[in-house]
């Protein structure tokens, strides 16, 4: 009850930045730096305008963004760019990424938002079907790389079913896309203009309770973080910590408990899914000898089941545990039971003292 | 309660012209709520007592009430709604499920290949005439000859035009080669009208080295960026809402020319026929939208596929102009196709055609059509409804034809296409390094260790593996 009460009424302090332990950054700046206080739904706005202003063959749609989008994420877009480039489509998800993928193979950029990841199937034929073999069914005389998905997804607290789903597993199973998952607003924004300009078609995924509730200083120039480069954002010796989005805050807070019970841990945020970056996880887990993943999505066929199988066979020798995996539960996002759905902190906490133990 | 609205505005209006006051009328609950007659009507003292009274009254409703008057004035039968202005009627009646008539099929030529008198046609150049009937012919001995490789088990699988040669050809002849094209899977005749050649057809078939495609795909899914002919996919329909993307960038780029797009009659029941013109619509994107509507899907005879008059009847749903037309009639066909096609690029607009036609042949090499359908009734439209036969009946009648024509650029296809086969036949495959090329920009990691470890593999064991293929 206490982490869902702390969900609503603190803002959530970014991992890796308030506790001054990110070792790795991967952020390019250029000349003077002047960063800004915003939330995530400023800072994808912020790269969404960049995105535009960049490149005149870019264009922005999907249900009400016009106005500034159900998140505002789309704010003052329509205004400064106009209705031609920045538009309201009908509701109809298979017609927004279909449309979107004819506008990338004629050379455009197309950054298509669905309004949450939730109504992301209709269109799943388009992007498993058409967007990811575009290139290679056409010995790459046509792609559709311009062209990139936005999708809110991820707990919010009172989402249920249809405003809290987590679809990112069934996207990384899908040669020729890409899947990204940022975890703050200054990473969202470099991560978002690389998946835009990325000659890739890109499924971002934005975590929902981030957009207010995490508050971040971010540079206010054009910047981009790479794509399949995962940042240990937490040295630590005894565990590897595995999350990406929302869930690094938990499995952060985790980490200083643990650190109080003389754990010391490790916190690596994947960022891309799909392609993954394999080599940063596996030189951690090859240091700690245990790892552990945590996402919000039901842990059969989760992505966790990739990361685990993968480590296992290239790390074999250096597991002091099993794997572990805290994770949603398999049933439907549930209302009144989130709480109990959640892999929360102490359930997290609890697997790390139990794989230390082990 | 709709009289008494009617009285209600009528009150107001003669209010308003007669006794000039400034339009308030507010209904309060101690106002008389039932109509006033008309003697009431005529005492004025009475009115102006209740009306001084109730002056200073929601001013809100007086502005609603403007609006209804205003209205009013302009034409009392109708309604506001968020979409506009609606007229009313009181007649309980439903719009029946269909016509009586049904939408008329537009046709130039008679079955004789005779153009019926007071005909409205494009005409067509005795050149472009025969460039159309050379192609429909060709088209002819393309199909078969690759039928029978397929038959030989020299190619895996195959999809015939046969009976849809008209659509195919005309249609192509009546668009400019900057149109891009957004195939189904049956129009290899608007590739073969743009110049695919007979041998780059056969490579892809083969899925060789020289297939544009670098053999991912089976045979028929030819796609051209030179052709401005997108890569054919082979889920139905997905193409229509990516016309419609394709279509609003040529809009955006101000370019003089439109995206073209193929359906069949079965692929009008995926969702994404409905996205495709809804989009389309809703953007005013130059698409043509072209539907052959050739009677079977598969198995599925159109009965079963939907309860509307056709395909064409579905445009004005969307608020998209359509035309239905005989789709074995190739200067129809051109004429529809051009005039849509200028158009929706002067109109940037969305058309939809619907060819009506018939499939001859089976659905493809992996069907027996005579399990489903009467022998008869593919004889009936091979022999007597082919379209090839009826435009050369009047290619021939302007005298821009000859038999020896026929038997010349028949003989001339086949040998080309023999040879087409034997060359595409003995080609290499494309190098095992394609299998993991273009998935994406870039091979990633994963990519290039499953790569080495397949080299490796297939060094060591190479009798697990088809030969042919370089590593």
């Amino acid at each position: 009850m206490a982490s869902l009460l702390s969900r609503f009424c603190r803002k959530v302090a970014v991992p890796g930045s308030a506790h001054g332990a990110r070792m790795v950054s991967t952020t390019t700046s250029c000349g003077s730096e002047t960063v800004k206080s915003l939330n995530l739904y400023s800072a994808i706005n912020q790269a969404l305008h960049i995105a535009l202003e960049t490149d005149p063959r870019s264009y922005v749609f999907g249900e009400d963004v016009g106005f500034g989008g159900v998140f505002r994420c789309t704010t003052g877009l329509a205004e400064r760019f106009g209705k031609n480039r920045v538009f309201n489509t009908p509701l109809c998800e298979q017609g927004i990424v279909g449309f979107g993928i004819g506008l990338a193979a004629m050379g455009n950029r197309a950054v298509v938002e669905i309004q949450f990841a939730d109504y992301i199937y209709p269109a799943f034929d388009q992007i498993v079907n058409e967007a990811a073999k575009f290139r290679y069914r056409s010995g790459n005389q046509f792609n559709c790389g311009g062209l990139t998905i936005r999708a809110p997804y991820g707990a919010v607290g009172h989402g249920g079913h249809y405003h809290s789903q987590s679809p990112e597993a069934f996207f990384c199973h899908v040669p020729g896309i890409k899947v990204v998952i940022p975890r703050s607003p200054r990473e969202a924004k470099g991560l978002l203009l690389s998946s835009i300009r990325d000659p890739n078609p890109v499924v971002f995924f934005e975590p929902k309770w981030l957009y207010r509730q995490a508050v971040e200083e971010v540079p206010e120039h054009d910047y981009m973080i790479p794509l399949s480069e995962a940042e240990v954002i937490r040295e630590g010796n005894d565990i590897t910590l595995v999350g990406w989005g929302a869930q690094l805050t938990v499995m952060e807070q985790a980490c200083l408990d643990a650190e109080k019970e003389g754990i010391s841990c490790e916190l690596i945020d994947l960022k891309t899914l799909l392609p993954w970056d394999k080599e940063t996880v596996e030189a951690s887990v090859k240091k700690t000898g245990r790892l552990l993943i945590s996402h919000e999505a039901p842990v059969t066929g989760g992505f966790g089941a990739e990361i685990s199988a993968t480590i296992l066979e290239r790390c074999f020798l250096k597991l002091e545990a099993p794997v572990s995996r805290v994770c949603g539960l398999d049933t439907p996002f549930p209302l009144v039971f989130e709480p109990f759905y959640m892999p929360t902190k102490n359930k997290i906490l609890d697997a790390i003292k139990s794989t230390v133990n082990y | 309660m709709a009289i008494w609205f009617a009285r209600s505005r009528n009150i107001v209006s003669s209010l308003r012209h007669n006794l000039n006051l400034s339009g308030i009328l507010v209904q309060r609950d101690h106002s008389p709520r039932h109509a006033f007659t008309n003697s009431q009507l005529s005492s004025r003292s009475v009115f102006l007592d209740s009306f001084t009274s109730l002056r200073h009254e929601s001013t809100a409703v007086e502005k609603q009430l403007d609006l209804v008057q205003q209205s009013d004035e302009e034409d009392p039968q109708e309604l506001n709604f968020p979409g506009g202005k609606v007229g009313y009627t009181s007649e309980l009646k439903f719009i029946p499920e269909s016509s009586s008539r049904r939408v008329p099929c537009y046709r130039v030529l008679d079955e004789n290949g005779r153009i019926i008198p007071d005909s409205d046609f494009i005409p067509v150049s005795e050149k472009l005439a025969v460039r159309m009937y050379e192609h429909m012919a060709t088209l002819q001995v393309m199909d078969h000859i690759f039928y029978e490789a397929q038959r030989q088990g020299r190619i895996s699988f195959y999809i015939t035009t046969v009976g849809e040669e008209a659509v195919n050809i005309a249609s192509a002849a009546a668009l400019a080669p900057d149109d891009v094209v957004l195939p189904q899977y049956r129009e290899p005749g608007v590739l073969l009208w743009r110049g695919f050649t007979l041998q780059e057809f056969a490579n892809q078939c083969f899925g060789n080295k020289a297939d544009h495609g670098k053999g991912r795909q089976m045979p028929v899914h030819y796609g051209s960026n030179r052709h401005s002919y997108f890569t054919v996919s082979s889920p139905i329909a997905t193409q229509l809402p990516q016309a419609a993307g394709v279509g609003y960038s040529l809009k955006m780029e101000k370019k003089n020319a439109c995206a073209v797009t193929f359906i069949g009659d079965g692929g009008t029941s995926e969702g994404d026929f409905h996205a495709g013109l809804n989009f389309a619509a809703v953007m005013e994107a130059p698409v043509v939208f072209i539907c052959r509507n050739n009677g079977w899907a598969i198995s599925t005879h159109i009965s079963e596929q939907f309860r509307s008059d056709g395909i064409v009847v579905k445009g004005q749903a969307y608020g998209i102009r359509s035309i239905r037309v005989d789709g074995n009639d190739a200067l129809a066909i051109y004429s529809a196709v051009r005039s849509a096609r200028e158009m929706a690029v002067k109109e940037q607009r969305p058309v939809l055609i619907e060819a009506m036609t018939y499939r001859v042949g089976h659905h493809s090499t992996s069907d027996d059509s005579t399990k489903y359908r009467a022998a008869d009734e593919i004889q009936y439209w091979k022999m007597s409804r082919n379209p090839v036969n009826r435009f050369r009946k009047w290619v021939e009648d302007n005298g821009w034809w000859s038999e020896e024509d026929e038997s010349k650029l028949r003989s001339d296809a086949r040998k080309q296409l023999l040879q087409a086969i034997q060359a595409a036949e003995k080609s290499e495959k494309p190098p095992l390094t394609e299998l993991f090329s273009d998935v994406y920009d870039v091979k990633t990691k994963n990519l290039e260790e499953q790569e080495l470890g397949l080299k490796e593999l297939v060094e060591k064991q190479p009798q697990d593996y088809p030969p042919g293929f370089h590593i």
